[in-house]
C-alpha cells in the first residue's frame, strides 16, 4: 500500500469516527447546544478541554518555534500552560457558580450593563476569529501535504467536517468528538517522538530522552549545542533574546489563555463548582504529555535535520545533491519541496548543499576560504517540522498517516471549540440578549446554527487568506483576550468595580492592544502599512505579541481609576458577588 | 436567580468572610509559587541556577521547557483538594 493510501485510511477513518459520535451525541436543548446539558464528567471535560485547546498552533507549530529558536521559545511552553493555573484558581468555580452559558453573559449581568456585555461580546468575537485563522492555516497545511490537495480544497474538505458534528451537535457533540480528537491527536504526537527518542537517546520517554545522552556518550542538548554553534546559528540553551520581552510575552499567554472564551466556556460544562477545580487539573494533565514531549520532539528534529545536512559532522563536506536526489534517507526533502513549503538551491554550484547561518561573521569567513555562495537551504517552513519528523526519521509509512490524522484532529477540535463560542455569542449574547429577547428556545437553537454555518464561511475565508505564521496569528488572540476578557472577569469576581470601571478598562485595554499590534503588524494586517517591526519595537523591548500584559494593566487600572470616580455596585449585584464566591447552590443556577 | 442568592447575602457573615480570608489566602501562596517557578527560575533567576547541571544543560532551562509545568500541574490540584476541603469545613460544600 503506498504511503497517499495510508495517509487516506488514517484520515478517513477519524472523521468517519467524529461524525459517527457527532450523530450519536445530538444537541435538543440550548443546554445541550451550549452547555452539554452540563453533565459531562471532569475527567471527560479535560480531555476535551485539553483538544479544544491544543490546536495547530501546538500541534504542527510549536516544536517548529522551539527547535529554530531554543531556550528563548520556552515562553510558548509555560505560557500556554500556566494559565491553566490562572484559570483554576481565578475564574473556572465562580464562573461554573455563577451558572450561564456565555461569558459576556457574565460580564453583562455582572456589570448590570448591556455595553459591557457588548462590548465583551466584540472582544470575545474579535479574539475568537483571530485564532480560528491560525487553525484553518493549519487543516491547509495538512491536507496539502497528506491528500495531495491543495491548500483550497483541503480547507473546504475540513470546513465541510466540522460544520457536520459542530452545527448539528453542538456542545454536546463537540465535547465528545474532542475526546475522540485528543487520543487521536496525543498518539500522533507521541508515537513518533518515543521512535526517534529511542533512536537517539535510548530512552523511550522524550521528555526524559531530550536530557539523556547520546549515543555518543555526550548529552543530547550540549551536541545539538555545539552542532549548531558550529553552524554559526545561536547556542540551542543559551537565552538570545530580551528577558523583559520574554517574561511580558509568557504573562501575554497566560492570561490570554485564561481569558479564552473557548477555554472557559468548558467549565460551565460540568456538573459541580469542585468538578470545575478538577477538570482545570485533568485538562493540564492531559495538556502536559504534549507539552513535555514538545520541546523534545523540537531538539531531536533540529539534530536530525543538521545531521542530514551535514553526514560527516560540521568540519566535514556537507551533503551532496545526488545523496538528496537518490538516497531513501532523503525522499522527505522531495516530497516536502512539493508543497512548496521547503527548498534548497545549489549556489555555487558545486554539487553540495551548504546549510549555515550566513549572517555570522565566522561563518562568512569560512565560506569565503571554502568558496560557498550563502546558506543553501533557502526555505524551510518551521510549521512542517512536526508533519515531515517521522518521515526525516525514516519512521513506518503508517506512522506518518497517525499523524497527518493527529494535526488534522489538532485544527479541528480547536476550531469547532472556536466556531462555538463564536456562535452561542452571536446568537446567545447578540439575539437574545439584545435583539430578539423573546425568541423561543428552538429559534435560539437555530440562529446558533446559522451564526456557526456563517462563522465557518468567515474562517474559511480568512484561512484561505491568512496573515502571518499559524502560532504568530494565535498569539494576537492572546493578546487581545489578555487585554480585555481576562482583567474583567478577574474584578468581576475579586473585586466590587461599576459598570462604567469595566466598560473602560475593556475599551482600553482592547484599544491599546489592538493599536500596538496594527502598528507593527500593519493596520488590519494590510502588509506594508506599519510605523514600526518588531525587531525594533516603538516601547523599547516590547513586540506586538507580548503587549497584551501591557494591555491588561492599562484595563485594570483604567477600571480602577474610573470605578472609584462614579456610583457604587448597587446591592443585588453585590448579593451576586457574593454568591459566586461560594460554591453551594451551583446546582439550583443551573435550572432556570 | 434573585431568590437562590439572597439567602447567601444574609448568611455572609463571619463565617463568610473568614472562607473568602482562607481561600484568598490559599490562591496567594500558590500564585507566588506559580511565578517564581516559571518567571523566575525559567527566566529571571535563571543565570542563578547555571551551576546546577541538568542533563547537558543547567535547571533554570529544565524549569523553562518541563520544570514549570510540572509544578503547574501539581499547584492546581493541590488547589482542588485544598478548597474542597475547605468548602466542607466552612459548610459551604455543594450538596
Amino acid at each position: 500500500m503506498d504511503q497517499f493510501t495510508i495517509n487516506l485510511l488514517f484520515v478517513g477513518a477519524s472523521f468517519a469516527l467524529y461524525i459517527g459520535i457527532a450523530i450519536w451525541a445530538r444537541a435538543g436543548s440550548t443546554s445541550e447546544f451550549y452547555a452539554a446539558g452540563r453533565g459531562v464528567h471532569p475527567v471527560t471535560n479535560g480531555m476535551a478541554t485539553a483538544a479544544d485547546w491544543m490546536s495547530a498552533a501546538s500541534f504542527i507549530s510549536m516544536a517548529g518555534l522551539i527547535a529554530f529558536v531554543g531556550y528563548d521559545n520556552s515562553t510558548y511552553l509555560m505560557g500556554w500552560t500556566g494559565g491553566f493555573v490562572l484559570l483554576a484558581l481565578l475564574l473556572a468555580p465562580y464562573l461554573r457558580k455563577f451558572g450561564k452559558y456565555t461569558v459576556s453573559e457574565f460580564i453583562g449581568d455582572r456589570f448590570y450593563s448591556p455595553t459591557a456585555r457588548l462590548v465583551a461580546v466584540i472582544c470575545l468575537i474579535i479574539a475568537s476569529t483571530t485564532y480560528v485563522i491560525g487553525q484553518m492555516t493549519g487543516v491547509g497545511v495538512a491536507f496539502g501535504r497528506f491528500l495531495e490537495v491543495d491548500n483550497t480544497t483541503g480547507l473546504l474538505i475540513g470546513a465541510v467536517v466540522v460544520f457536520a458534528y459542530a452545527v448539528f451537535g453542538g456542545m454536546k457533540g463537540v465535547t465528545y468528538t474532542q475526546v475522540a480528537q485528543y487520543c487521536v491527536l496525543i498518539l500522533a504526537y507521541t508515537i513518533p517522538a518515543i521512535f526517534i527518542s529511542l533512536q537517539l537517546t535510548g530512552n523511550p520517554i522524550p521528555a526524559l530522552g531530550l536530557f539523556s545522552d547520546t549515543q555518543n556518550g555526550e548529552p543530547l542538548l550540549a551536541t545539538l549545542d555545539q552542532i549548531v554553534t558550529d553552524l554559526g546559528f545561536n547556542e540551542y540553551t543559551a537565552q538570545n533574546g530580551d528577558t523583559i520581552n520574554m517574561v511580558l510575552f509568557t504573562l501575554s499567554l497566560m492570561i490570554g489563555t485564561a481569558g479564552l472564551p473557548h477555554v472557559i466556556m468548558r467549565f460551565f460544562t460540568v456538573p459541580r463548582v469542585a468538578d470545575a477545580r478538577w477538570s482545570a487539573g485533568w485538562a493540564l494533565v492531559f495538556i502536559a504529555l504534549l507539552y513535555l514531549t514538545a520541546p523534545a520532539v523540537g531538539a531531536m528534529a533540529r539534530l536530525n535535520i543538521t545531521d542530514q545536512f551535514w553526514p560527516q559532522g560540521t568540519e566535514e563536506q556537507a551533503v551532496s545533491l545526488e545523496t538528496i536526489e537518490n538516497d531513501p534517507a532523503y525522499d522527505w526533502m522531495a516530497t516536502w519541496q512539493q508543497t512548496g513549503l521547503l527548498g534548497w538551491e545549489d549556489k555555487n554550484g558545486d554539487g553540495r548543499i551548504q546549510y549555515y547561518n550566513d549572517a555570522d561573521p565566522d561563518m562568512q569567513a569560512r565560506a569565503e576560504e571554502e568558496g560557498w555562495a550563502g546558506n543553501e537551504f533557502t526555505n524551510f517552513n518551521q510549521d512542517i517540522l512536526v508533519l515531515a519528523n517521522p518521515e526525516i526519521a525514516n519512521l513506518p509509512s503508517w506512522v506518518i498517516g497517525l499523524v497527518a490524522a493527529g494535526g488534522l484532529a489538532a485544527a479541528l477540535s480547536t476550531a469547532a471549540g472556536l466556531l462555538l463560542a463564536i456562535s452561542s455569542a452571536v446568537s446567545h449574547d447578540l439575539m437574545k440578549g439584545q435583539l430578539t429577547p423573546n425568541i423561543s428556545e428552538k429559534g435560539e437553537l437555530m440562529s446558533a446554527r446559522v451564526a456557526m454555518a456563517i462563522a465557518i464561511c468567515v474562517a474559511t475565508y480568512l484561512g484561505l487568506n491568512p496573515p502571518g505564521f499559524a502560532a504568530q496569528t494565535v498569539a494576537l488572540a492572546f493578546g487581545l483576550a489578555a487585554s480585555s476578557i481576562f482583567p474583567v472577569l478577574m474584578m468581576g469576581i475579586f473585586t466590587k468595580v461599576n459598570s462604567k470601571g469595566a466598560v473602560a478598562g475593556m475599551l482600553a485595554g482592547l484599544l491599546t492592544t489592538l493599536l500596538y499590534i496594527f502598528m507593527h503588524k500593519g493596520w488590519f494586517f494590510i502588509p506594508d502599512t506599519n510605523q514600526f517591526t518588531d525587531a525594533a519595537p516603538l516601547l523599547g523591548p516590547i513586540k506586538s505579541t507580548s503587549f497584551g500584559a501591557i494591555g491588561a494593566i492599562i484595563n485594570f487600572t483604567v477600571a480602577f481609576i474610573v470605578s472609584s470616580m462614579t456610583a457604587p455596585i448597587p446591592q443585588e449585584i453585590e448579593d451576586l458577588v457574593e454568591s459566586v464566591r461560594v460554591p453551594r447552590g451551583a446546582g439550583a443556577a443551573t435550572d432556570h | 436567580m434573585a431568590d437562590q442568592t439572597s439567602h447567601s447575602a444574609n448568611t455572609l457573615s463571619e463565617s463568610g468572610k473568614a472562607y473568602w480570608k482562607a481561600n484568598l489566602r490559599i490562591i496567594i501562596i500558590s500564585l507566588i509559587i506559580w511565578a517564581l517557578v516559571s518567571f523566575g527560575f525559567g527566566i529571571l533567576l535563571r543565570p542563578l541556577l547555571s551551576g546546577i547541571p541538568v542533563g547537558g544543560t543547567d535547571l533554570g532551562f529544565w524549569f523553562a521547557q518541563q520544570g514549570s509545568i510540572l509544578v503547574f500541574l501539581a499547584l492546581i490540584f493541590f488547589y482542588a483538594w485544598r478548597m474542597n476541603k475547605l468548602d466542607h469545613e466552612f459548610g459551604v460544600d455543594e450538596e
